[in-house]
């Protein structure tokens, strides 16, 4: 595949401005760039989503203009969506079917089940996607990927939602593809995984082709500053002593039945945090970080009061208003339609979750708008929100922008409890860096934070402590520097630490060669 | 004839227009479509079907014509909802609005006139069978294609390709689109089906049920169909229950008031929409359910990202 001089306008926006790429066949191929850079629009053109304004594609020597998807599939070009482009009304298997030619319908259901057993992607073709959690609903859609049988695969952040391990089968699987001569087109923001998988890396920034260059000869940081055009700032972590603080949530023996048939129960989760602690919660998707989500914010409140205190009151059966009154703050995993709603303004936006008489916000029950538009400005200032023009509505917002709207917006509250779910998922290096401070910072001051996360980087970057929920079983507590990666990552996968030997020893010594391999490539 | 024979027989001819109107609707919703216009392409259907069966004399020739007035109907629907992409409950207020004064005026010179009734099939043996044969075996050809096109439906919506690429285009139409699926082209085909099956559902009520024209002689029972597809949860199968059931509901309130029961017969006629808004608590409660069935892009509007 080759594409020379690609423009896509939108507007008085130029999305991508004389974008060259080529791809060779098994040739796994990195396409870096912050949100809003203009992967999307690229890779959306070579899908045949999108038509170029100018310049020109050609697949396997020829020139071509990709109409539409279907044409796209039937030159042998698949892609992994990252906003999933799948039917939560239909099963899994139907939403395969839907991508593929009629001639290759045939033994679907044996064809899903080899190869997601081939690839390490467990599925069950008879589930409903709406009862699914991202990470399968990932799975879903790089089987169906898969199933086509493409010569170049686009893979949009494919890894976001995957354990380490998990990811590591995932790119045992891009290899293979890669040496059967495959092309792939692979994009993410994790920069380790492009220096291990990719040979070359594109770099886009507003729209504008940077850079080509070998990944594998660079390193995270200068990657990283030719994604932002500076340098993306570390977390500044001070390690504290929380022994004798006192406890801010106390969770006790909580018990959940999940709301969706397929969803996963809370079994027995006893936790507790210091004030001023910030406790990591990791673990697959769809282990229960949902139904934890919804007991601790009191969306789903539960039976039994006495299962969760916080600050010595106990609350397991008030629902999320009022816990807000005491002095929570929750930030869900879902960005738009839960965090925010994308076709309220900012300032509208913020009144979702400052629903406290007393807060500022109205006067005598009328809003009001003047302080939301003091508020609205503090907030987007004070977390970095870019946009078009002072308060957009939320959907204008990419998602990295919203989603620093959001956390500025639970910060602002000066919470002493705040619970965030995949704080900085399918958000830009520079963004997710910035997050990732300011809850240090908050902690610092006395918050207390929960985070529910899959991103061990993150985890290790700004944890006090860290524990791991498999299977609605929440794991003992550790303090952060007492454990390992690759510790969290076989609890992720529901291991015991203490479990058989022989296995942990070989999975350990396989993931330290991976490291070790990955760091004399560098 | 029996008590119970003239019952049932009754029903039937109750339930067909309501079945055959909701089975177009489903379909229409299936993709994503809400039109409210049920009510109009009905009437529109019933008085094509009356003035093509009076002219020439043949019920066949009218049930034709009532689904080809259907059809055309929701032309201008489908062309307004889709293609223009309007408000589809304003605009198909605006449809129910417009057939039923245009249907007044095209049926203007009919009013009065002896209608054509399409007969019965009789089946030489069968139909003289006791108990059932005059229920099961001598219904006209409508009442057997009702039955015939639900399960037509069935098996398109469950069993067939472009069925399930309607229902994608129901649950997710930004998804189906960037999959290659033409969503509007499913949606123009959808919506057309649901005017013929509106159209012959009309043909139903001015050929058979009261073979002559009369002015808004639907009184209602389009609305009832669009009800009912949310009644059925969007499945085909509950739709032929709900239909039957409302049909019983209608006729046996009828029953109730001739045999002179001692409850007022405003009560008795406000049965069948009690019973609506009950089943519709009910249906509602069982979140899972219509999360599950309801399409997920039912009346959103569709335009496609260049």
């Amino acid at each position: 595949m080759q594409a020379r001089g690609i423009v896509k306008r939108f507007g008085s926006l130029t999305a991508n401005d004389y974008i060259d790429l080529s791809l060779f066949p098994g040739e796994i191929h990195a396409l870096l760039g912050e949100n809003g850079a203009g992967k999307s629009t690229f890779v959306k053109m070579l899908y045949g989503s999108l038509r170029p304004d100018e310049g020109m594609l050609s697949w396997k020597g020829a020139e071509v203009s990709i109409k539409n998807p279907a044409m796209a599939r039937q030159l042998g070009i698949g892609m992994v969506f990252q906003h999933f482009s799948l039917f939560e009304a239909l099963t899994v298997e139907e939403n395969i079917l839907l991508a593929l030619p009629p001639l290759q319908a045939k033994n679907l259901r044996q064809r899903i089940k080899t190869v997601s057993a081939d690839y390490g992607l467990p599925l069950d073709p008879t589930a409903t996607i709406a009862d699914l959690s991202v990470g399968e609903r990932q799975r879903v859609e790089i089987v169906r990927c898969l199933l086509q049988e493409p010569d170049l695969i686009i893979m949009d952040e494919p890894t976001s939602v995957l354990t380490p391990q998990e990811a590591d089968e995932l790119f045992l699987v891009l290899e293979k593809l890669a040496s059967e001569h495959k092309s792939i087109l692979y994009i993410s923001h994790r920069l380790d995984e492009v220096k291990r998988l990719c040979q070359r890396a594109t770099i886009l920034r507003h729209g504008k082709l940077i850079s080509e260059c070998d990944p594998r000869q660079e390193n995270a940081k200068t990657l990283a500053a030719m994604m932002v055009g500076s340098e993306v700032a570390d977390v500044r972590r001070v390690p504290q002593d929380l022994h004798g603080v006192k406890k801010c949530l106390v969770v006790r023996a909580l018990n959940l039945e999940p709301e969706l048939n397929t969803g996963t129960a809370l079994v027995d989760v006893s936790f507790d945090v210091a004030r001023g602690e910030i406790l990591c919660i990791a673990g697959i998707a769809g282990n229960g970080q949902a139904e934890l989500f919804g007991a601790l914010s009191g969306e789903t409140p539960v039976s039994d009061v006495g299962s969760i205190v916080f600050e010595g009151w106990p609350c397991g059966a008030d629902g999320i208003s009022e816990r807000r009154r005491r002095g929570a703050a929750f930030v869900p995993e879902e960005r738009n339609g839960h965090g925010a709603l994308a076709g309220l303004k900012l300032s509208k936006n913020i009144l979702l979750s400052w629903n406290n008489p007393n807060d500022g916000t109205t006067k005598k029950g009328v809003i009001d708008r003047m302080a939301l538009a003091r508020l609205e400005g503090a907030i987007t200032e004070a977390f970095d929100v870019r946009m078009a023009h002072p308060d957009v509505e939320a959907g204008a917002l990419s998602g990295g922008n919203l989603q620093k709207f959001v956390m500025g917006r639970e910060v602002k509250r000066k919470p002493k409890l705040l619970v965030v779910s995949q704080p900085t998922w399918g958000v830009d290096a520079g963004a997710a860096s910035l997050i990732r401070q300011k809850l240090v910072d908050l902690s610092r001051s006395g918050t207390t934070i929960i985070v529910i996360s899959q991103d061990l980087d993150e985890i290790f970057e700004i944890a006090d402590q860290v524990a791991v929920i498999s299977e609605g079983h929440m794991s003992d507590v550790y303090p952060i520097d007492e454990v390992t990666r690759e510790q969290v990552g076989l609890l992720m996968g529901g291991m015991d630490l203490n479990g058989p030997p022989e296995v942990t020893a070989a999975e350990m010594a396989q993931s330290l060669m991976r490291d070790r391999e990955t760091e004399d490539a560098v | 004839m029996e008590i119970y024979e003239a019952i049932i027989l009754t029903i039937i001819t109750a339930a067909t227009p309501l079945l055959l109107a909701a089975c177009g609707e489903l379909v229409a919703e299936r993709a994503g479509i809400l039109n409210l216009g049920v009510e109009g392409m009905m009437i529109m259907g019933a008085v094509g079907a009356f003035a093509v069966a009076f002219s020439t004399g043949s019920p066949y020739l009218g049930i034709a014509a009532g689904i080809g007035a259907g059809a055309l109907a929701s032309l201008p629907f489908a062309f307004l909802t889709i293609s223009m992409v309007t408000n589809q409950v304003a605009t198909g207020l605006a449809l129910t609005i417009l057939g039923l004064g245009l249907s007044g005026m095209i049926g203007d010179a009919y009013i009065g006139q002896p209608g054509v009734k399409l007969q019965p099939i009789n089946i030489q043996g069968l139909s003289d069978l006791p108990y059932v044969g005059r229920i099961l075996f001598s219904q006209d050809v409508i009442v057997y294609a009702s039955i015939v096109l639900l399960v037509l439906v069935w098996i398109f919506l469950f069993k067939t390709r472009a069925g399930l690429s309607l229902r994608a285009v129901g649950d997710s139409h930004s998804s189906a689109h960037a999959l290659g699926v033409s969503v509007r082209k499913v949606r123009y085909m959808a919506v057309i089906f649901g005017g013929a099956c509106a159209g012959l559902a009309g043909a139903y009520l001015s050929l058979v049920y009261t073979p002559q024209w009369t002015e808004g002689m639907t009184a209602g029972r389009g609305w009832i169909a669009v009800v009912l597809v949310v009644f059925a949860t969007w499945m085909p199968g509950r739709l032929l229950a709900g239909a039957y059931l409302f049909g019983a509901v209608l006729i046996l309130q009828l029953h109730a008031q001739a045999a002179g029961v001692n409850i007022p017969s405003q009560f008795l006629s406000s049965l069948p929409y009690l019973a609506t808004i009950i089943v519709l608590v009910l249906i509602s409660r069982n979140r899972t359910l219509v999360k599950k069935n309801s399409p997920a892009c039912l009346g959103k509007p569709f335009v496609p990202d260049v």
